[in-house]
């Protein structure tokens, strides 16, 4: 059936064929994503004219060894799903990124992160195998021995060496569901670096937030452990609702510097030591739903990059420099430092460095006229962008950070296309 | 508590069953029938993991086939009386296909009211100390609308066919319990779920076992439903006929 789909930024609603995934619409498919809850800011899990494979109805748990912690579970089955059921079990997510709101084929596809990449690595990196389907019909099992080119294709391969049917993951043990967390204040980007190499020994989830509306990049330092308390609460989705698209966007440079000023104080007031829930802590915006609507019409981009930690400091002050320079303020700047492995994936975005990533209101062309400059930036200091959250980075680009990409062209299934491969891969 | 549940591989059907399956301190035995065996296989894995004190049965056939229903039953009958049966199975219909192809819209009654009767009936016969049986008939079974008629005239069936049931089991312990979610976000309607208007399924089931615990002899759900289609049905036809929905 025939339907309008947009990615989680709302940069675009064009008409996509959408079919529960499965081997029959699989096998033989020609031009199709497997898609898991779009919570995608790009073009990553979109494919206009094209058919999606929704990823939802997959979403039975298969099997849990209770011992070492193994899920198995089929790809739609979502992250806040396993939270929610396993934290009384004694039990959580290796890694999980910033919402829950995603599957774990989706996961897997992008390989993502969390604030505990310097002690756990990527999600890819706690997955054991998977079964993949391909459009040809065949059902491959993929781990770090079997099949594995395909494995590490197909972890970070964004959605285009096959369906993802089921996969099993490493969970970590936990008392409960509570963290014991710290805030800090820095005042610039060099207190920030020493607080994370202070701070990554010591503490499992380390993230900031930045303002760049600053001067001198000051921001808020958030670390935690999982706590020994053992208490689970059961946990309530709801809070408030963005309930419309408003016709501007609300995010704009006055709301922007009034929120960041505002955020910066409370934070400082509260900083300390807390127990905090993994829900709060883990997936803060999940609290507001549907908050991407609060961009506006013309929905949102994120640009996430990743810089080498050599020269660190001066890039992300040259950053922030063009960002203030071009008066488009982002509340949601998150920065992390990333720990020292690669993700295991042949377009895993993960690698040693510093992360930074920024929302940005869709401002058309001046929109793109900063991002240039951060590229020329980026690109410079020789960093690249997380194509999970990217709509618009070139073909070059793309190529440049990601080295694997010649070899991974070879796994990929002939079948399959999306938006983005197209864009930046050539089919 | 025993439960049997026919379609149990049903996007609402499921989600009823972990709820079941969640219920703190519950030792719950499931009965699942469904076509597809490898799919009820998935579903049984998934209650063990929620629950591991749960115990789960899978029984696979055609589920129009009477002959293999009546030797599910002795099967059935076997394993003890459910406490509670929940008949899920149902497929969208083709609308426009259905109004010229016999085929189609037989295949469509047969599915959706013919098979779901049948269950109802061999589920009142497994509780001859009473139980609740509930039918998952529709919204769209409350008033023929022109887009999926067809599906609703079948819906419309399972609504006259489990009133009759109420009244025939009235004073005894067997209640039959006509449910009519609203458009639910189920592998039935992938496409419209993607975008976002339809209610999650698990907030469905969990209005379909809190009316089930309660005894309700109707659940909407969401409960909205029962406001809206008491006013949809009370629309006069010359009204009802200009409207585009």
């Amino acid at each position: 059936m025939r339907t309008s789909v947009s990615s989680f930024g709302r940069l675009s609603a064009e008409n996509h064929n959408v079919l529960g995934a499965s081997f029959e619409s699989v096998t033989g498919g020609s031009n199709v994503l497997p898609r898991g809850l779009g919570s995608s800011y790009g073009d990553v899990c979109l494919n206009p004219g094209g058919t999606l494979l929704q990823t939802s109805g997959l979403n039975n748990l298969l099997a849990f060894d209770s011992e070492h912690g193994l899920l198995t579970v089929e790809a739609g089955v979502t992250l806040g799903e396993i939270q929610r059921i396993f934290a009384p079990k004694g039990w959580m997510l290796s890694v999980t990124p910033g919402t829950q709101f995603v599957t774990v084929g989706g996961a897997i596809g992008n390989d993502v992160h969390g604030k505990n990449h310097h002690a756990r690595g990527t999600f890819g990196d706690n997955t054991l195998s998977f079964t993949l389907i391909r459009t040809t019909g065949e059902i491959l099992h993929c781990s770090r021995t079997e099949n594995s080119q395909l494995f590490h294709a197909t972890i970070g391969g964004l959605g285009l060496t096959g369906l993802i049917a089921s996969a099993t993951i490493q969970l970590q043990p936990v008392a409960g569901a509570f963290l014991d967390t710290e805030t800090l204040v820095f005042q610039n980007s060099s207190e920030f670096l020493a607080l994370s190499d202070a701070s990554e020994p010591h503490w499992q989830y380390v993230v900031s937030w930045i303002d760049c509306t600053s001067k001198n990049g000051r921001g808020i330092f958030m670390r935690g452990n999982n706590s020994a308390d053992t208490r689970v609460p059961e946990v309530k989705l709801g809070g408030p609702k963005v309930p419309f698209t408003p016709p501007i966007s609300l995010i704009n440079r006055a709301s922007v510097s009034a929120f960041n000023q505002a955020y910066f104080n409370l934070n400082r007031l509260r900083s300390g030591a807390a127990k905090t829930h993994y829900q709060p802590y883990f997936y803060p915006l999940d609290s507001v739903r549907n908050w991407n609507l609060a961009y506006g019409p013309h929905g949102f981009f994120q640009y996430q990059m990743v810089i080498p930690r050599t020269n660190g400091r001066e890039v992300l002050d040259e950053v922030l420099g063009e960002i203030r320079k071009s008066g488009q303020g982002s509340f949601l700047a998150v920065l992390k430092t990333f720990g020292n492995q690669n993700g295991p994936g042949m377009l895993s975005f993960a690698r040693p460095g510093i992360t930074l990533a920024l929302d940005f209101t869709n401002y058309a062309e001046r929109s793109e006229k900063l991002f240039k400059r951060l590229d020329d930036v980026v690109l410079a200091a020789g960093g690249t962008l997380n194509p999970s959250k990217d709509a618009r980075m070139s073909r070059q680009m793309f190529e440049q950070g990601f080295p694997g990409f010649g070899e991974f062209q070879n796994y990929r299934d002939r079948g399959i296309s999306s938006a983005m491969s197209r864009r930046l891969m050539g089919w | 508590m025993r439960v049997l549940i026919v379609g149990a591989t049903s996007g609402i059907a499921k989600e009823c069953a972990r709820i079941w399956a969640g219920k703190t301190g519950s030792q719950v035995e499931f009965l699942l029938v469904g076509r597809n065996q490898k799919g009820l296989e998935s579903v049984a894995a998934d209650l063990r993991v929620r629950n591991p004190s749960s115990k789960v049965s899978t029984f696979s056939l055609d589920l129009a086939d009477s002959a293999r229903i009546s030797l599910l039953e002795t099967e059935l009958g076997a394993l003890g009386s459910p406490d509670i049966a929940l008949i899920a199975q149902g497929e969208l219909t083709d609308q426009e296909l259905a109004q010229t192809s016999a085929d189609a819209l037989s295949k469509s009654v047969t599915v959706n009211a013919t098979s779901v009767a049948l269950f109802a009936e061999l589920a009142a016969r497994l509780m001859p100390n009473g139980g609740k049986i509930a039918v998952i008939g529709s919204v769209a079974g409350d008033r023929g609308r022109r887009a999926n008629y067809a599906y609703g005239a079948s819906k419309a069936f399972l609504h006259t066919y489990v009133r009759g049931m109420q009244h025939r089991f009235a004073g005894t312990k067997v209640l039959p319990i006509i449910v009519k979610p609203g458009p639910t976000a189920t592998p039935m309607t992938t496409a419209l779920a993607v975008s976002g208007k339809l209610a999650p399924a698990d907030s469905v089931a969990r209005e379909i076992v809190s009316g089930i615990a309660k005894g309700k002899k109707t659940i909407y759900a969401p409960g909205l439903w029962a406001v809206i289609m008491l006013v949809v049905r009370m629309i006069p036809s010359p009204i009802f006929n200009k409207l585009n929905f």
